[in-house]
């Protein structure tokens, strides 16, 4: 009967789509997209992303019992569908940028402000059939209110005290403790998806690559599986591995200066520079190697644009060794400075429940038991035929973010040994047909998983692409993590979250 | 029990620090030399001093990425004088990223108007010079000379630490040109 046991079997009430790879999409009419948001009430179904095009709703979900990935969609003629934001809080912000971008409006939201919109775009509701005409002044934002004796607020930003990007925080403090953080976020919106639309494959995969910039991997990853998917092209095996290379030297880069800066900003200059002086090294090897250091453009659909010259395993061998060394001195560091641990340890805690709600991934999930990683589950090759942990811990503070750093660094470098000796020989790219079709596909950034769902049209160009961000779901539990905490302690949990400002904001 | 911070500082006394040293290992990707050249064009046109306010107007966070790595002991820009400030009230440079996004036109706008006379602006990457990729887009007005007068543009996606060296160097000079 439907309604019952797993999410594929409660879409079979709605109509599948014949184009859709690899993963099921379904259409659902009005009832059914109703059915589906009461049935997200009991059901263990972790939101994945949710977004627009044209007039029709699309929202990912995974079944938790059997990791299975489908993707339900509701055509919208009149303009309104009935909002999930209500079963999954992790939806809300996504809604309200689907409101901002295409003009559907999520009925039953009680947060109705805009989110990406400030009211300085040239023309409202921007990417609809028929957009309407400019705000005539930017608007006003009412934050949430909290009200109390000798309460008063601290704004920060758009624009921080250090490098950091832009994004206005609205505190609520009584003296030094936080009682209320609210984020406004949309600063850095550029329109990706309107830049993607049309675009041949090839210029799509550069913008792609450019919508965060520490997760250019992932990105470039995820969107050429997505193009593979559609195209029904699998990449040559090297292809496959390489990446995988690419993804993991990415992650550590990323990794070791996240310890760095969170110490850093714990008043711990000491770890940052070795950190910097760690993830140099990396950079480098990157730039000889492949020929960039953040290893932007590598990965393209069909496969690698750089193949790995001999003698290049053995340079990655060299840099490994001593890396892994010094990485091990900085933990040991990090572990036996009482006063540095001391400022970690009990801050910023993120309930496990909270995480699981919103469907947290990365650090910030597995920091608060959340143990989910789209290496595993799904999984995609060549990660199947490797042996890898997933570090979950409980303790869902700054500290258990800093141990899952450190964790999936020891993985990685782990892993990136077991890349270069199973390493197969032979192309590094399959040519691309010119032709239409759908597909979607999920990669592990550093941060949690990145989805990119893509249409192309005919000539083979992309008529839609939507990508999205871990941090849609991370920064909303950072407003919950500072609750309680001092303003002084914010940037350590800031750090500790390290969400992706231009990824969020598209 | 020697705790392990003393290691590293025993290390450093004996090993020295990781900043790449000067004429005994000539650098061959010419980092050496530059800094030798930032350091000196500083030293003489700013009395050892030049404060930097970044502002990211939009950016991928590539850019930031790298701006990072100037101020890491490997390329230390700190050790020349130039340094990176907390505030625009601070500022003699603002280093501005990214393609200027409509949402962010303002609050540039209002930091150019906060930092004090003379100024100087950096534009940042490729995104800076003319809103690189998502140049043409709604909600992205292009470069950062769309808003503020911009004295330098800095090229890369994003600019190598290396690069965001030489392109300090070559501001230095506009800036006696202009003195």
């Amino acid at each position: 009967m439907p309604g019952q046991g797993t999410l594929r079997d409660f879409l079979t009430i709605g109509h599948p789509v014949a184009a859709a790879r690899p993963w099921p999409r379904v259409e659902l009419d009005a009832k059914c997209w109703r059915l589906l948001i009461e049935r997200l009430g009991g059901a263990d179904w972790i939101l994945l992303a949710e977004w627009a095009t044209g007039d029709s709703v699309h929202v990912a979900l995974r079944d938790e019992a059997n990791g299975e990935i489908s993707i339900a969609s509701r055509a919208c003629p009149d303009g309104r569908f009935v909002a999930l934001g209500q079963m999954r809080p992790g939806a809300i912000r996504l809604e309200r940028a689907i409101h901002d971008l295409w003009g559907l409006v999520p009925e039953g939201l009680d947060d109705q402000r805009p989110w990406l919109d400030h009211g300085r775009w040239p023309r409202r509701r921007p990417l609809a059939a028929q957009p309407d005409l400019a705000a005539d002044a930017p608007y006003r934002y009412d934050f949430l209110a909290a009200e109390g004796d000798g309460l008063h607020q601290i704004p920060v930003g758009p624009v921080h005290a250090g490098i950091i990007e832009p994004g206005h925080f609205r505190f609520h403090a009584q003296g030094e403790t936080v009682v209320r953080l609210e984020e406004r976020l949309g600063y850095v919106h550029k329109g990706i998806a309107a830049a993607l639309m049309g675009k041949p494959v090839a210029q799509a995969a550069k913008i792609i690559a450019r919508v965060s910039g520490d997760s250019t991997v992932a990105y470039s990853l995820a969107f050429a599986r997505a193009v593979e998917a559609a195209l029904d092209v699998t990449p040559p095996p090297r292809a496959q591995w390489i990446r995988a290379l690419l993804a993991e030297l990415e992650r550590i880069a990323n990794h070791v200066f996240d310890i760095g800066a969170i110490c850093n900003d714990a008043a711990f200059v000491l770890m940052l520079s070795h950190m910097g002086v760690l993830r140099e090294r990396v950079l480098r090897v990157n730039e000889g190697l492949f020929g960039h250091r953040l290893l932007m453009d590598r990965i393209v659909p069909g496969g690698v644009a750089v193949d790995l010259r001999e003698g290049a395993a053995d340079a990655i061998r060299k840099l490994l060794h001593g890396f892994a060394k010094d990485f091990r001195k900085a933990v040991h560091l990090y572990n036996e400075t009482p006063s540095l641990i001391d400022r970690t340890t009990g801050t910023g805690f993120v309930a496990a429940t909270l995480a699981h709600r919103f469907g947290a991934g990365g650090f910030v999930g597995r920091a608060s038991r959340s143990g989910h990683d789209a290496r595993k589950t799904p999984g995609y090759p060549p990660y199947d035929d490797l042996d890898f942990a997933i570090p979950v811990l409980a303790e869902g503070d700054v500290h258990a973010r800093i141990e899952v750093r450190i964790a999936e660094v020891q993985a990685s470098l782990g892993l990136i040994e077991q890349i270069l000796t199973k390493l197969p020989s032979g192309s590094v790219l399959a040519p691309l047909p010119a032709r239409t079709g759908e597909g979607v596909a999920v990669a592990e950034s550093f941060r949690g998983e990145v989805l990119v769902w893509v249409r192309l049209d005919e000539r083979g160009h992309v008529a839609q692409c939507h990508p999205h961000d871990p941090s849609w779901f991370q920064w909303p539990l950072l407003e919950a993590a500072i609750e309680g905490n001092i303003v002084a302690d914010f940037p350590v949990c800031n750090k500790s979250f390290n969400c992706s400002y231009s990824g969020h904001d598209l | 029990m020697i705790p392990p911070i003393a290691h590293f500082f025993f290390r450093h006394l004996f090993k020295g620090a990781f900043t790449q040293k000067g004429r005994v290992e000539p650098d061959a990707d010419g980092v050496v030399e530059l800094a030798e050249a930032v350091g000196q064009a500083a030293r003489g046109r700013l009395g050892r001093s030049l404060a930097i306010r970044e502002v990211d107007a939009g950016s991928c966070n590539a850019c930031e990425l790298e701006l990072h790595a100037v101020n890491n002991p490997v390329y230390d820009l700190e050790r020349f004088g130039i340094r990176f400030v907390a505030s625009p009230r601070h500022a003699d440079v603002l280093l501005v990223t990214g393609p200027v996004t409509a949402n962010m036109a303002e609050a540039l706008k209002r930091t150019y108007d906060a930092t004090p006379d003379p100024k100087w602006v950096v534009a940042l990457g490729d995104c800076g010079a003319d809103g690189g990729c998502f140049a043409g887009t709604y909600a992205v007005l292009g470069g950062v000379d769309q808003v503020i007068p911009v004295d330098l543009h800095i090229p890369g996606c994003p600019p190598s630490p290396k690069r965001v060296l030489a392109g300090l160097l070559a501001l230095l000079e506009s800036v006696a040109a202009k003195g």
